[in-house]
């Protein structure tokens, strides 16, 4: 591979990853918030205001932070990967935009209300513009993922004269049936991970006996949400993804699952690592004849191997695939079995008495994170070797004049900024956490006197 | 079609610039009009709820150049590499600068953030103009469109010329006097006392620096880019555009002195206005003009979208910027008025655990 092309790429996913490190927290957060709220507004209880306000506070750092992280992606379309964007910008440009237009608006006036304007607006106002944030938020990923749903599954276009690419019909763009599950799949996987942090701060809090109060309410809120959204996560949205992908992109799934020969007893591989110089798996621990039936829905159905495909249509870093999807699953699995305890005992009234479980739901916040990055990693890396699959391959689409060195530069460039920002937004974080949910209000922060 | 689209593409560049010009204007003079933390403090509040609201206009003009104008897009962005990451980079030092500043009540943690947001600001607002001289100028293109152009070479305009020369640094001092401007007057609008007395003297001081800076680049961008001569002969209504810019120069004088706060800051948001489109209908039908070869240009014909794509854009285009219109309406409507100048305030007790 050639140095500027694997630069290229380190760069964006090494922005995108670091990136979404904060959406997939605040867009999750923000249904929680609108839970909250709802809570307050019906029962009138202040407490769940106060509850509210905590979470928008944490909210509010990391949507900062997403913010100046989510500039550059835009950009870099441009920046590192001109020939792709001159040649389906007009397709891919129109999702993008629409961001900008239908979210990015919406999301930024109702944030600047919803944490600014509590005593102004009133108690139904301010719910509304958590609703309105939440909105924005999720019409946001889904922008995101029709365009990386066009980039896996390129509907709606057709080829002119001279090979461009030509959008055909914006409908069909925004109605890919690529979008439906990934975009659910993607949205429940926030939510987990809202859960999963609110389930820690509680049981920090509870653990830790500081705000023990505080601590029950949101260990029982992320447990109950956590529960449902893990479960939603793995059946139907998991599942329906995989079928997707078995469908539209099998040489994909065959890589994914590490299946180097076309089988019709296909086995789901749980552990193994590929070799793809003998082409097989090594160590395996299998479950029979299962992959076959989880992707064609019959016990004898026929799996395609990656024996069936061209050696250059192969995902070009199989066991790093192999190894993402296998650790998203194994994460999800566990992630799913820690709620689905949880929950029991929180049904059984003992949870709080359970304190090594209190410990494990504290620690595991960061499962959710790691699997939701490497389930990215799952869906872009088995795009590959295509940037717009079957239609463009990544190679073809870099800036032709932009050298291995110039984008080195920015890499470091964005290495140093981005572990200054990790570390200022862990401190603050951390701080937040520190003060806890029952801190008396100061009058104002400094920042904000209207 | 592709008129149009540039027309689009114009206006909400030009909205951006006014917006988020005036709080990159504020960030200019952080450092010399507010003098105390709670002058600072007011300062950064009288941007607090929009200046994120005013940075979507850059992201959403973006989205816009990038479906209408997709072979611009890819060219500039990859040509300008060097000079975008960095204002990316600032864009992004910026951002939470004004953020994380009020989240600790610290004498070391404000100032360190008010430095920092001074001068991503300053920069920001010289990049800026840097960028527009660039686009002015010209770049040497290919044949496919593309180019690459270093920070700098020779620092003079010609076939091989860098992202800084003579002309583009001029442009880009001439945008941060107009931008200081534009600032003081804002901070003159929303603050009182001495604050605002200080922003109305940095505004009467600049006044007459930003406008010979920018009859200086008005003259220079005449001789470095001949296209300019061109359009104006040709279409003698383009004139215009400088009218306006030079009427708000004038109602902006007019109001300073009369203390008209309003009226001024509208006087400087019409003269940006004038300039920009001066600019922008001034190279029409030029995107990004070649320096080597003329017949290279990118032109808004050339690098626009297929029709098909632009047509159907309009359909989702006209309720997202009513959309966007009411949103940013809403939101200054809510947070008019001024802003308060804390007192001097203790220091907040830090809480102790479980209170």
């Amino acid at each position: 591979m050639d140095h500027a092309l694997l630069l290229n790429r380190l760069q964006f996913a090494f922005t995108i990853t670091f990136h979404y490190i904060f959406p997939q927290l605040t867009m999750g957060l923000a249904l929680l918030l609108v839970i909250l709220k709802t809570m307050a507004l019906r029962t009138g209880n202040p407490y769940y205001d106060q509850c509210a306000r905590f979470w928008a506070k944490i909210f509010a750092i990391n949507f900062v932070v997403g913010v100046v992280t989510g500039i550059p992606m835009e950009f870099q379309f441009g920046t590192n990967w001109a020939r792709f964007s001159k040649a389906a910008g007009g397709v891919i440009g129109q999702t993008l935009a629409m961001e900008g237009m239908f979210s990015f608006f919406l999301e930024s006036t109702f944030l600047g209300l919803f944490l600014f304007g509590e005593k102004k607006l009133g108690p139904k106002l301010h719910w509304f513009s958590a609703v309105a944030v939440w909105l924005g938020s999720w019409l946001s990923g889904f922008f995101i993922i029709a365009t990386d749903a066009w980039m896996q599954h390129p509907v709606a276009m057709t080829r002119g004269p001279k090979g461009e690419i030509l959008l055909a019909s914006l409908s069909g763009l925004l109605s890919n049936t690529w979008i439906f599950w990934q975009y659910l799949h993607n949205m429940i996987a926030t939510v987990v991970t809202a859960s999963f942090v609110m389930a820690a701060v509680g049981s920090y809090y509870v653990l830790a006996a500081k705000a023990e109060e505080f601590g029950k309410t949101f260990v029982r809120t992320g447990v109950i949400a956590g529960v449902t959204a893990s479960l939603l996560l793995a059946f139907p949205t998991g599942d329906g993804q995989s079928v997707m992908v078995a469908r539209h992109q099998p040489a994909t799934l065959a890589a994914m699952e590490g299946l180097f020969h076309s089988s019709d007893r296909a086995p789901l591989a749980i552990m193994g690592q590929p070799d793809t110089e003998k082409q097989r798996l090594d160590n395996p621990l299998e479950v029979p004849r299962a992959l076959g039936l989880l992707t064609t829905r019959n016990w004898s159905g026929k799996v395609r191997g990656l024996d069936a495909f061209p050696r250059e249509d192969w995902p070009d870093n199989i066991p790093l695939l192999y190894f993402s999807y296998h650790i998203m699953v194994g994460l999800g699995t566990i992630m799913l079995a820690v709620m689905a305890v949880s929950a029991l005992e929180l049904w059984r009234k003992t949870l709080f008495r359970r304190r090594a479980l209190l410990w494990i739901l504290m620690l595991s916040f960061p499962f959710p994170y790691i699997a939701t990055t490497f389930g990215w990693m799952t869906a872009e890396i088995g795009r590959q070797p295509w940037l717009i699959y079957g239609v463009m391959r990544t190679a073809q689409g870099t800036s032709p004049h932009v050298s291995g060195g110039n984008s080195l530069f920015t890499l470091l460039g964005f290495m140093g900024m981005y572990t200054i920002l990790g570390i200022l937004f862990l401190f603050l974080i951390w701080r937040e956490i520190d003060h806890g949910p029952a801190r008396k209000e100061l009058a104002a922060p400094a920042l904000f006197h209207y | 079609m592709e008129t149009l689209w540039f027309c689009i593409v114009a206006v909400m560049l030009t909205a951006y610039v006014l917006l988020d010009g005036f709080d990159l204007g504020v960030g200019i003079i952080h450092l010399i009009a507010a003098r105390t933390n709670g002058e600072r403090s007011a300062l950064i509040s009288s941007i607090g709820p929009v200046w994120d609201g005013n940075e979507v206009w850059l992201l959403a003009t973006g989205g816009t150049l990038y479906f209408a104008f997709p072979g611009l897009y890819a060219s500039g962005f990859s040509g300008f590499y060097l000079a975008l990451m960095i204002v990316l980079w600032l864009l992004m030092l910026r951002g939470i600068a004004v953020e994380f500043r009020g989240h600790i009540r610290n004498r070391m943690w404000s100032s360190f953030w008010d430095v920092v947001f001074s001068g991503a600001s300053l920069l920001l607002a010289v990049f800026y103009g840097t960028a527009l001289g660039n686009v002015v100028r010209g770049v040497p293109l290919d044949k496919d469109g593309y180019f690459f152009v270093p920070l700098w070479t020779t620092f003079r305009t010609g076939a091989e010329p860098g992202i800084l020369d003579w002309y583009t640094v001029t442009v880009g001092v001439a945008a941060l006097l107009v931008l200081t401007l534009h600032g003081a007057l804002w901070v003159n609008l929303k603050t009182s006392g001495d604050l605002q007395q200080k922003a109305r003297r940095i505004a009467s001081a600049v006044y007459w620096a930003a406008s010979a800076a920018v009859f200086a680049i008005t003259v220079c961008s005449f001789l470095v880019q001949p296209q300019l001569e061109k359009r104006f002969t040709a279409h003698p209504l383009l004139w215009a555009f400088p009218l306006t810019a030079a009427l708000g120069l004038i109602v902006l004088r007019l109001s300073l002195s009369a203390d008209l706060q309003f009226w001024a800051f509208i006087g400087s948001g019409t003269f940006i206005a004038g300039l920009l489109c001066s600019a922008a209908f001034g190279l029409f039908p030029l995107l990004l003009p070649a320096s080597n070869d003329a017949s290279l240009s990118l032109t808004a014909f050339n690098s626009a979208a297929p029709n098909y794509g632009l047509a159907v854009g309009l359909k989702w285009w006209i309720p997202g910027f009513v959309l966007a219109i009411s949103y940013s309406i809403f939101v200054y409507r809510h947070f008019r008025g001024k802003v308060v100048i804390p007192h001097p305030e203790p220091e907040p007790q830090l809480a102790t655990a479980g209170d």
